[in-house]
């Protein structure tokens, strides 16, 4: 009887009571986001049904595109499809943003290790070259490369002819580029196997490190392989089936050049202004890196004997690593949307032609930007979840 | 153990349904009580019509162009001007007897179309060329044609170029989300031209690559090759070529959904076209009250309850000409020999003078 009553009194009225409160406030808040989100939802679709006649349909995909672009790693052409027109883009991204990545980090890499020089005239260079860049706004940036870097260049009738023949113009730059040839198939091949024998001969290197405790530079060796294997497949290839590749040089022909790969203006433009910006900060996550591996770790290494060079590679840079990739990874991921800034140059990148061309011919806003938004994000997750696994194998391992 | 997760579940589950029925209860406000499919034909008379919202504004919203001298185009003083402009004050002459409540939505091509989709802008009047995609699929009813317009090609007077021919291999700047991408792409094809495109945004981008080189030549309706020649550097320098790629008929365009408003439009602009078949002009406009022609008589309100059926008062069309004036006033004011266009009226003339202005009687 005594018992229950005061149990009675200990608990209070549940508006009161701060567990259930708790969960309240959260389902409150829940249910606030969750209707706007229903109401803007069902309200985009009332006025898209009923006043304006226009349902979402993906339908426009499969109609005649009619429009031309200007570059383009598949064939296209204006007869072709929406959805064509929609892949032109993604490859488009895809290829700038792929060479991006790849220019970024390797100029990134260069000026963070400047950064640290004791040289004060090579570690002045690159604080300059960081802080210039890096607070410079990118769509500035990237005019200021189109408008005032490469639309300056000589005209095409007036173009720099590099031997090649390489033509640098306004237009862009022209340049020879091989071309598969009958014996291609054979080549491949030849890689192929060339590739494997590298992938022993690292292998078999490795091992012989872990046995002896004197690891050999079994990237060195690996590359060294493969392209022995390329050169002497090369010639048999050459000599048995009939040459792999052939050059195809640009030749001027009217306004512009005919044959040979060409890298637009608003290519150039773009993928240096990308890579430029994006190394600036890459450079700084690599300084932060190096850095964060104690001095008492370098001293370690030197009284142990190992070289500057070997201390770099075995020592510093396995721990640098840890702190590098996070923040890389979204530097990465940086770079590849910031591609979508091409629209102002005029490059046809996803977003220019989707959002910018295919939205203004069909009008399907909605179902355009819902692919658009899609297909960036599948870029993005993708990047991430190859850094993460990255970054999961060079973690520190503790015991 | 088990009570806190289960909560948690418990209240998520709570707040989707509670957040589905709040949501449910405002969405279905304006229809009575109910199911999605009930819905459709319901809500017509309760949402207001356009010519209610912009009374109740007590300004007419014109999705505009703020680059384009001659058609809209946004001085030093940051007024509007121009051949669309001024239909838009039509317009607002027309509603309030008065075409200075009007407010210029200045739009990039590929904006302005939902812009007028989404309510932003009332009545679309800006160098739009009427297709048939843009007339079902964008849900839009476009009025009638104001400038019978074509695509042209300027090239640098230099370059030698003269057909379309000489054009092979050359890279063609345009401007994206126009018609004349498609056109040009569609004439090339035809000709089998091989040509590179360099697609920009903004008509300013496209000139300043055509003017640096980067493209021989550069594209988009005639009236707008006229028109940028003006602001080139060294305008004598460039040419437009006398081929004519295509058809573009400009003119306004409303939202689907409200007839009225739509017959309102469409008639202000016919108005304008009347009123210079008869002669009548802002200045003279007065000295026909006393017509004894009932065409006149009708255009200018003395006579039937025309205006009434698009929602209007009585002197509607009076207002539209005596405050912005005829076809002739608008085009000659904006485009016409007083102007650097000197644009000749060619098709845009009327149908007695041998060109495609032809506008319904009133009766």
């Amino acid at each position: 009887m005594h018992e229950s009553f005061v149990a009675a009194q200990a608990r209070p009225p549940f508006w009161r009571d701060e567990r259930v409160l708790r969960v309240l406030s959260q389902v409150l808040v829940l249910a606030v986001v969750f209707g706007l989100l229903y109401f803007f939802y069902s309200n985009m679709m009332r006025q898209l049904r009923e006043t304006l006649g226009i349902p979402i349909s993906f339908e426009f995909l499969r109609q005649t595109a009619g429009f031309d672009i200007g570059e383009s790693l598949i064939e296209y052409s204006r007869a072709d499809t929406y959805g064509r027109a929609f892949l032109v883009g993604l490859l488009n991204t895809l290829q700038v943003a792929v060479l991006g990545i790849v220019f970024a980090t390797l100029l990134g890499i260069i000026i963070g290790v400047m950064r640290l020089s004791t040289n004060f005239l090579v570690g002045l260079v690159a604080a300059i070259y960081v802080e210039a860049f890096r607070n410079i706004p990118l769509l500035v940036l990237l005019i200021f490369w189109a408008q005032a870097v490469f639309l300056k260049l000589p005209r095409m009738k007036e173009a720099i002819i590099w031997p090649g023949p390489t033509y640098i113009s306004n237009r862009g730059i022209a340049t020879p580029w091989p071309v598969p040839a009958e014996g291609w198939p054979a080549y491949r091949l030849a890689l192929v196997a060339g590739l494997i024998l590298a992938l022993v001969v690292a292998y078999l290197l490795r091992e012989q490190g872990k046995r002896t405790g004197r690891m050999p530079l079994v990237t060195l060796w690996f590359l060294v392989t493969w392209i022995g294997a390329g050169v002497v497949g090369w010639f048999a290839v050459d000599l048995t089936v009939g040459t792999p590749l052939t050059l195809d040089r640009p030749v001027l022909e009217g306004f512009n050049t005919q044959g040979g790969r060409v890298f637009s203006q608003q290519f150039m433009a773009l993928l240096s202004g990308l890579v430029i910006y994006t190394a600036a900060f890459i450079a700084e996550v690599v300084r932060a890196g190096i850095q964060s591996v104690s001095k008492g770790q370098r001293e370690a290494a030197y009284s142990l004997g190992l070289t500057p060079f070997q201390t770099l590679r075995l020592v510093v840079f396995p721990q640098a690593l840890r702190v590098i990739v996070p923040p890389l990874t979204s530097q990465y991921l940086n770079l590849t949307k910031n591609s979508s800034l091409a629209i102002a140059i005029g490059y046809p990148d996803l977003f220019a032609v989707a959002g910018n061309t295919i939205l203004n011919q069909t009008g399907r806003a909605i179902e355009v930007f819902i692919l658009v938004m899609a297909i960036y994000l599948f870029f993005s997750l993708t990047t991430s979840l190859f850094m993460n696994i990255y970054n999961r194998r060079i973690r520190l391992v503790e015991r | 153990m088990m009570r806190g997760p289960r909560l948690y579940i418990a209240g998520l589950v709570a707040a989707m349904v509670i957040g589905m029925i709040i949501a449910a209860c405002a969405g279905a406000a304006p229809t009575p009580v109910g199911s999605e499919e009930v819905a459709a034909p319901a809500p017509q008379q309760e949402t207001k019509s356009t010519l209610d919202i912009v009374r109740e504004r007590d300004k007419l919203i014109c999705v505009g162009n703020a680059n384009l001298p001659g058609f809209g185009f946004l001085d030093e003083q940051g007024n509007f001007s121009g051949f669309d402009v001024d239909f838009c004050r039509a317009v607002a002459a027309a509603i309030f007897g008065d075409p200075d409540k009007v407010e210029i939505r200045p739009t990039t091509a590929k904006e302005r179309f939902t812009v007028l989709q989404s309510g932003e802008g009332d009545v679309l009047f800006r160098n739009t060329t009427w297709t048939m995609s843009r007339d079902t699929d964008l849900g839009l009813n476009f009025g009638p044609t104001t400038f019978y317009d074509g695509q042209g090609i300027m090239v640098r007077k230099d370059s030698g170029i003269q057909t379309l021919e000489d054009l092979n291999g050359a890279s063609i700047c345009v401007q994206t989300g126009t018609t004349t991408e498609l056109n040009l792409a569609d004439q090339m094809a035809a000709r089998g031209i091989p040509y590179e495109p360099v697609v920009f945004e903004t008509a300013d981008e496209v000139t300043t690559a055509y003017e640096e080189g980067r493209c021989d030549a550069w594209t988009t309706d005639k009236s707008g090759l006229v028109s940028r020649q003006t602001v080139l550097k060294n305008p004598a320098d460039h040419v437009i070529l006398d081929v004519t790629l295509s058809k573009e008929p400009l003119g306004p365009a409303v939202r689907h959904g409200d007839d009225q408003w739509f017959d309102l439009v469409n008639w202000v602009v016919y108005a304008t076209f009347l009123a210079e078949e008869h002669g009548i002009t802002s200045e003279n406009v007065d000295t026909f009250m006393d017509s004894k022609d009932p065409n006149i008589r009708k255009l200018l309100g003395l006579e039937g309850e025309f205006c009434a059926k698009v929602g209007l008062e009585n002197d509607c069309f009076y207002n539209v000409i005596k405050m912005v004036g005829n076809y002739e006033e608008i085009y000659n004011r904006n485009l016409g020999p007083d102007t650097i266009f000197n644009l000749p009226r060619g098709l845009n003339s009327l149908y007695t003078d041998g060109g495609l202005l032809y506008a319904p009687p009133i009766r």
